[in-house]
């Protein structure tokens, strides 16, 4: 079990985290713009490297905040953790109100 | 003291011989890259069903030492889907002649399979899945708490558990098999058609030439190969990275554990998905145990110890005898899951690239079948009718066979 | 009596009193099972495995693969080895042949789990462990120091000197020293058995049977910033024939007993060696009273060690070895050379060297290499947060331990004089009774076996031979079998290596794993505020996700069934109350919850006036619906999401992960109110009536109160809301209140409704009167595999929007499938058989009957009850198809019957909606 650093509360237990995949998959800006092959790959299709991953961590029994993570799918040894969106992915943006 | 051998603790003899060690020649028809139970399947059924012998096994490591030595050794074929009991009770059919086909003593046991049921809507999904196996001609039953009892009497179905039996699901014809010797069985069997299997052989990468693979480059020298069948489990991806393929396959850990011998106690197999645990004894008295994925890709062959914990949590409350049953030795597999918890079976946008991956927790069981079905769609290029569901092209249509909605049970 | 006066640390004064095998014994505290046995000279304690032969302790503690015991009292407990059970008065325990037995009851003693944080964690107790615990306390650090067995000292139990004083006395002040120590927690009988990531270690801590009513074992789980493994080293024995006698012991082990114990396992000694560790033991014997004869491997013997031996009359030959031994149940000779000349000997001591103890450092992937000048694997390479002293990490000569542990702070020993290891992994002889691994009666002749037929791997012979598989996981036979099979492959040693150690090192029962999580415990218990109602009103539970929520309230006599149809009855022909509080509840807040709500739901949100109730459906990015439920706006900038009870937290978490990963600009923010929160629906024509007394201010005329409306009032100053929601088709309300002041509201809507007859119902109830109405409930009538339009809900799939969650996915070509299985009702033909939930469908044969399989299934009963209302039994069903289908009759296998039911739409009751506005 690992120690794993949140960005806002600092180590905790792997137990207090939530695992959500790949980071920086920007849900695609106009869904009906793409073809089915397009979307499945959205949906469905993710890396899966035997070495350093971006990812995805939920603080889920701590703060709740998301963060991205770089680990070593072979050693599981976390490299950095840093704030979700603290780097440039493309995203549709629903727009906000007035 | 001075008590007789204890029943099930002698092990039948292996044969005094089982495979060659052979150098890779330069090319063969067909490279099956995993040595693994399927790979090693995969083998024996391509020659044994279709006299295709010109062909080699390629082993990263050591024979069998991936999943195939990690499993817990469930086989069963109560699947939901008509796709997925169509492949498992085809394998399961093949199971029930395997000591015969390969001529080693597997230690084939069919002691039924309980799937337990802890909430109404456990009980209903449990039900659908009964009855769907029953009309697929799978033999499958729906048994009340106190036929449970029965049938495994270790069971508590008393009331006073968090989350009290409510009944259970149970395949007679269900049950384990003594994994190394399932693998070496067919090792031995393709060794003897004429198959070189060749361990410490890692594929590092193909040579492509337009919507071929001409050759695998290998730790060992590079091979030409007419077909390449891709049997690698939970490396299935680290390959088709190298061939510029995406799949939805991701790696994660899945642990197991085995206890000390123990005289026997645990007459079939029980599986719990609302408590998370499934245990069986195996031949040697040992309880046998797995539990859920851990949550993490990952491909290092170790997880987490909390998971064995709430583990061991849940088979304590669902079997309080095994309190002082003591945890021996616990251990990781790598398993490949799909989004929809079915294998991805057949063609790749190689026309000579062949991919068998995705079994996640159901490798082991789907081993002679998808061996068999397989074989058949290397030697015919095309897919055998039994995989034809699991291509890879369901993900675009959105055809999945959803094996881990409300009534897929893992494992 | 092998007992011998001055030595040990057992309380001679006091006589414990066991049983073994049926015999009974004495022992005293602080005797092992196995020394208490070996004292009365009971040196057989099982039979082997597969051959039955006699085995007897071997090693002195977890690594002994011989001396197997079940015990029977107090509690039974298979499988622990004889070295390691402590002898409580009344113990019973029998040896056992391979296979324990586990209790035919529960075990009710209590195992408890320990969360520590530390700087340093310090595994083992004897001389490294000792100094590396002062140096690290004396700096000022938090520590915690774990030895596996009762006593400190490790190896320094005998004749060694520390900083001048017997090693004794040494251990006796460190440990003086560490118990005043601020910060530094010392734990005996504790066994560091799994070490993971980031200086994770489990530590099983065995506190006794009933320890003061206390737990029986605690599992500590270790966060060390710094892992310090000390955990010694494993004498390695040497393969020989029948080298599986009793009487055949490590040497280690002989010289533990007599210093530990008091016991001199043999008088007539031989000691085989190719190590000079030995000596030390063969002339602690010699010095209790033994007669004692060495035996060298190696062609050069120690000069000082023969020099003592000579000075205590054991004589010592170099260059010759042993090739078997002689006797039955116990050694009574050993076969020494070419030769085979007999040697008289009760006891055989053999040490072939030592493996270091490296088992915590291979657990988090640290390397181990072959070490020529060591003869043994030791680790290789720096591991983050790790560090292995002393004999685990291959440093053997006291003086060098004792510095490489403490650095400048390291007390002294005297130097010692190392003669050359020999590598002896077997001597010549008869490879069928060459026994390399006791505990699985496996021999060199199975090794060979491996090797002839193609195996090159050690994974594949331990496999093929089940060496190292045993209760002792190999711990002495593990890196013979590696040797062993490297002689017979002719390779060199290093190029196979070992298996890999695994966790635990040594064997934990499972109860200590599960602690407390048993029982209620195993998963939390939620209740509602208003549950001791429930109780009291004799309700039956079923859970709910971690709910416990009242399914139905018989009276006295009723079934389910019974009890159903009557709350039916009262709801549709009166009034009924019925407890929500579990629905999970959502607080969404800020300028753009509209937005983002917008886009999760499948419907328009944003567009939801304040004062109103709109019903959502949640769509997973593949389009199958996975939630549902009512959103209220309770402002411009505010509003409140319900979801089922068993997805609330899922359904929180999915918004976070959109709102933060997809779109953190929007200003947005999410609270779970669902425990504050408490909800009771009020429904059936009489509700008005009901609500209306309770509520006096409020008008609750429907045109002043409109369905798929809510307003907010007070109740003697507490805050209540009201809404116009229905879940039954009834004109109904949803009260909401404070969890705190639930179970007053509920007692006085329950006096309010008392003329009317107000009948409390539960959630069975509730799932016929909506199943009446056709609405679904997502996890029963959907599976993860349904889209809004296979349940007929293309009426909440906005068309306006350009896109939301899932939308996309009903453009694939499976989602437009006619043949798409939809949700429809089914009314069995003979109107009596209530269908099991579950069923499959199929086509009705002509004649009636199934064929035989395969059959083909055209979908499934999702949903099956008696209507109170219809007055017959209906069911919701997913069906290929379905709704073209309507009018047409399928079969439903149900055991043995095929029972006929007409497809019908999914509206039973009140098709016009009529009932709702009362």
């Amino acid at each position: 079990m690992q120690l794993i650093t949140c960005p806002w509360c600092g180590p905790r237990e792997e137990t207090e985290f939530r695992y959500g995949g790949q980071a920086d998959l920007a849900y695609p800006a106009d869904p009906s713009a793409l073809d089915d092959e397009q979307w499945a790959r959205f949906l469905f299709f993710r890396d899966n490297p035997k070495g350093t991953f971006a990812e995805r961590w939920c603080h889920d029994a701590g703060c709740r905040r998301w963060l991205r993570a770089v680990r070593d799918t072979r050693t599981y040894v976390f490299a950095e953790t840093g704030p979700y969106g603290s780097f440039p992915r493309r995203s549709a943006r629903p727009e906000r109100s007035a | 003291m001075n008590s007789p051998v204890p029943p099930g603790a002698a092990l039948p003899d292996h044969p005094d011989f089982l495979w060659r060690t052979p150098e890779p020649k330069p090319s063969y028809d067909v490279v099956i890259v995993g040595g693994g139970g399927h790979g090693l399947a995969t083998a024996h059924y391509l020659a044994q069903n279709h006299g295709i012998t010109n062909v080699a096994v390629l082993e990263r490591g050591w024979l069998a030492g991936g999943n195939m030595a990690r499993n817990t050794t469930l086989i069963r074929s109560n699947y939901l889907w008509d796709e997925s009991a169509a492949i498992y009770e085809h394998s399961l059919k093949l199971w029930e002649g395997l000591e015969d086909d390969l001529g080693y003593p597997i230690l084939f046991s069919q002691r039924g399979v309980l799937n337990l049921a802890h909430t109404e809507q456990d009980v209903r999904d449990s039900v659908r899945r009964v009855e769907a196996n029953r009309l697929n001609g799978i033999d499958a039953e729906w048994l009340g708490p106190d036929e449970v009892a029965k049938i495994c009497p270790i069971v508590n179905v008393s009331d006073d558990i968090r989350y009290p039996v409510q009944g259970a699901t149970y395949q007679p014809r269900a049950g384990i098999a003594k994994h190394d010797y399932v693998a070496w069985g067919f090792a031995r069997r393709a060794d003897e058609a004429g198959i070189d299997i060749i361990q410490d052989c890692e594929v590092t990468d193909f040579v492509v030439d337009g919507d071929r693979v001409t050759t695998v480059r290998t730790s060992r020298g590079d091979i030409a190969c007419g077909t390449v069948a891709l049997c690698a489990a939970g490396h299935t991806s680290v390959l088709l990275d190298r061939l510029g393929v995406r799949t939805p396959l991701q790696s994660h850990p899945l642990q197991a554990l085995v206890s000390e011998l123990l005289e026997p106690v645990h007459p079939t197999i029980v599986m719990s998905n609302a408590v998370h645990v499934y245990v069986s004894q195996a031949h040697k008295g040992e309880l046998v145990m797995g539990a859920g994925v851990d949550g993490y890709n990952g491909y290092g062959q170790r997880g987490a110890f909390h998971v064995i914990e709430r583990q061991m949590a849940a088979a304590v409350e669902l079997f309080p005898v095994f309190a002082r049953a003591h945890l021996l030795r616990s251990w990781a597999g790598i398993v490949d899951v799909t989004p929809d918890a079915s294998p991805i079976v057949g063609h790749t946008p190689y026309a000579n690239v062949l991919v068998n991956a995705g079994w996640g927790t159901g490798g082991f069981k789907a081993t002679p079948g998808i061996g068999w079905a397989f074989a058949d769609t290397v030697a015919h290029g095309r897919p055998h009718p039994l995989v034809a569901p699991f291509a890879l092209d369901r993900f675009v249509t959105g055809a999945l066979v959803d094996e881990h909605g409300a009534a897929g049970v893992a494992h | 009596m092998s007992r011998v006066d001055g030595y040990g640390r057992i309380d001679r004064t006091r006589t414990l009193a066991f049983t073994f095998d049926g015999v009974g014994y004495t022992a005293h505290p602080g005797d092992t099972l196995a020394s208490a046995l070996l004292a009365h000279g009971v040196t057989t304690l099982g039979t082997s495995i597969r051959l039955g032969r006699p085995r007897g302790v071997m090693g002195a503690w977890t690594e002994d693969p011989g001396g197997l015991v079940q015990i029977e009292e107090p509690f039974p407990e298979p499988m622990l080895l004889a070295t390691t059970v402590d002898v409580v008065d009344g113990l019973v325990a029998r040896g056992v042949a391979g296979q324990g037995r586990l209790a035919e009851v529960a075990d009710t003693a209590r195992y408890d789990h320990r969360h520590v944080h530390c700087d340093v964690l310090v595994v083992g107790a004897g001389p490294a462990g000792l100094v590396a615990a002062r140096t690290a306390a004396r700096a000022g650090l938090d520590v915690v120091l774990v030895d596996d067995r009762p006593t400190p000292g490790g190896t320094l139990t005998g004749t060694e000197t520390v900083d001048g004083r017997p090693a004794p006395e040494w251990v006796d002040a460190v440990v003086a020293e560490l118990a005043a120590a601020p910060h530094v927690t010392h734990l005996q009988a504790t066994t560091a058995f799994g070490h993971y990531d980031d200086g994770f270690v489990l530590a099983l801590e065995r506190r006794g049977e009933g320890s003061d009513g206390g737990a029986r074992a605690r599992d500590h789980r270790i966060r060390a910033g710094r892992v310090v493994v000390a955990a010694g080293a494993i004498e390695r024995p040497i393969v020989f024939e029948d080298d599986d006698r009793p009487g055949v012991m490590l040497a280690s082990a002989a010289r533990d007993l007599l210093h530990r114990h008091g016991v001199l396992a043999g008088r007539e000694v031989v000691v085989f060696t190719v190590d000079d560790s030995a000596y030390a033991a063969a002339l602690d014997l010699r010095q209790a009273g033994a007669s004692v004869r060495v035996l060298d491997g190696r062609s050069e013997v120690p000069p000082g060690w023969t020099r003592r031996c000579a000075e205590l009359d054991v004589p010592v030959e170099a260059g010759t070895d042993v090739r078997g031994t002689l006797g039955s149940d116990r050694v009574r000779a050993a076969l020494v050379g070419e030769s085979r000349r007999e040697v008289p000997c009760d006891l055989l001591l053999v040490s072939g060297g030592w493996n270091p103890t490296a088992h915590l450092f291979s657990h988090v992937g640290g390397p181990l290499r072959w070490d020529p000048e060591l003869v043994a694997f030791r680790p290789a390479g720096e591991l983050p947060r790790t560090t292995v002293v002393g004999a685990a990490n291959g440093t053997y000569a006291l003086a060098d331990v004792l510095r490489e542990a403490g650095g400048e702070d390291a007390p002294t020993a005297p130097p010692e004089e190392i003669t050359p290891r020999g590598m002896l992994w077997r001597t010549a002889g008869d490879p069928a009774r060459q026994f390399v691994d006791i505990a699985r009666d496996a021999t060199v002749a199975d090794i060979a076996r491996a090797v002839g037929a193609g195996m090159t791997s050690v994974e594949h012979v331990k496999r093929y031979t089940t060496i190292g598989t045993a209760h002792d996981q190999g711990k002495t036979s593990g890196v013979l079998a590696s040797g062993v099979t490297a002689e017979l492959l002719g390779r060199p040693v290093e190029s196979l290596g070992t298996t890999t150690f695994r966790p635990p090192f040594t064997p934990v029962p499972f109860a200590a794993l599960a602690g407390r999580d048993r029982g209620d415990l195993f998963d939390p218990v939620r209740t509602t505020a208003v549950h001791a109602w429930h109780v009291a009103a004799g309700a039956v539970f079923e859970d709910v996700g971690q709910w416990k929520r009242a399914r139905h309230y018989p009276a006295p006599g009723e079934d389910m069934a019974a009890a159903v149809l009557r709350e039916c009855a009262a709801v549709r022909g009166s009034v009924g109350i019925m407890d929500g509080s579990t629905l999970g509840k959502i607080d969404v807040r800020g300028p753009d919850a509209g937005v983002l709500l917008d886009h999760l739901y499948t419907n328009l949100m944003s567009t939801l006036k304040v004062g109103r109730v709109r019903y959502g459906v949640m769509c997973g990015n593949d389009g199958m619906v996975f939630d549902d439920g009512t959103v209220l706006r309770l402002a411009e900038d505010r509003f409140l999401v319900t979801t089922t009870t068993g997805n609330a937290a899922h359904v929180l978490d999915w918004m976070e992960e959109w709102l933060q990963t997809e779109w953190p600009h929007l200003r947005v923010r999410l609270t779970s109110v669902t425990e504050q929160w408490s909800i009771f629906a009020v429904a059936g024509p009489r509700s008005r009536d009901v609500v209306g007394r309770v509520f006096g201010d409020v008008d609750v005329s429907n045109d002043a109160f409109g369905f798929m409306t809510w307003q907010d009032t007070t109740l003697d100053g507490v805050p209540v809301r009201l809404a116009r929601i229905s879940f039954s088709g009834e004109l109904a309300f949803e009260v909401s209140v404070d969890a705190w002041h639930a179970p007053d509201l509920w007692a006085r809507l329950v006096a309010a409704g008392a003329e009317d007859g107000i009948t409390p119902y539960g959630t069975e109830t509730m799932h016929v009167l909506r199943a009446e109405k056709g609405y679904p409930i997502i996890g029963q009538d959907t599976d993860g595999t349904v889209t809004p339009h296979d349940l007929g809900m293309s009426w909440a799939v906005s068309k306006k929007k350009p896109d939301f969650v899932g939308k996309r996915s009903f453009a694939r070509p499976v989602a437009t499938d006619p043949q798409r299985k939809q949700l429809v009702s089914l009314l069995p033909t003979d109107a009596t058989t209530t269908l099991p939930e579950g069923s499959q469908i199929v086509a009705l044969p002509d004649d009636g009957r199934l064929p035989p399989p395969p059959v083909p299934m055209l979908g499934h009963v999702t949903s099956s009850y008696r209507s109170a209302a219809l007055g017959r039994p209906f069911a919701l069903a997913l069906v290929a198809g379905g709704r073209d289908r309507v009018g047409e009759v399928v079969g439903i296998p149900v055991g043995d019957m095929l029972i006929a039911a007409q497809i019908g739409g999914t509206v039973l009751v009140d098709p016009e909606g009529a009932r709702r506005d009362g």
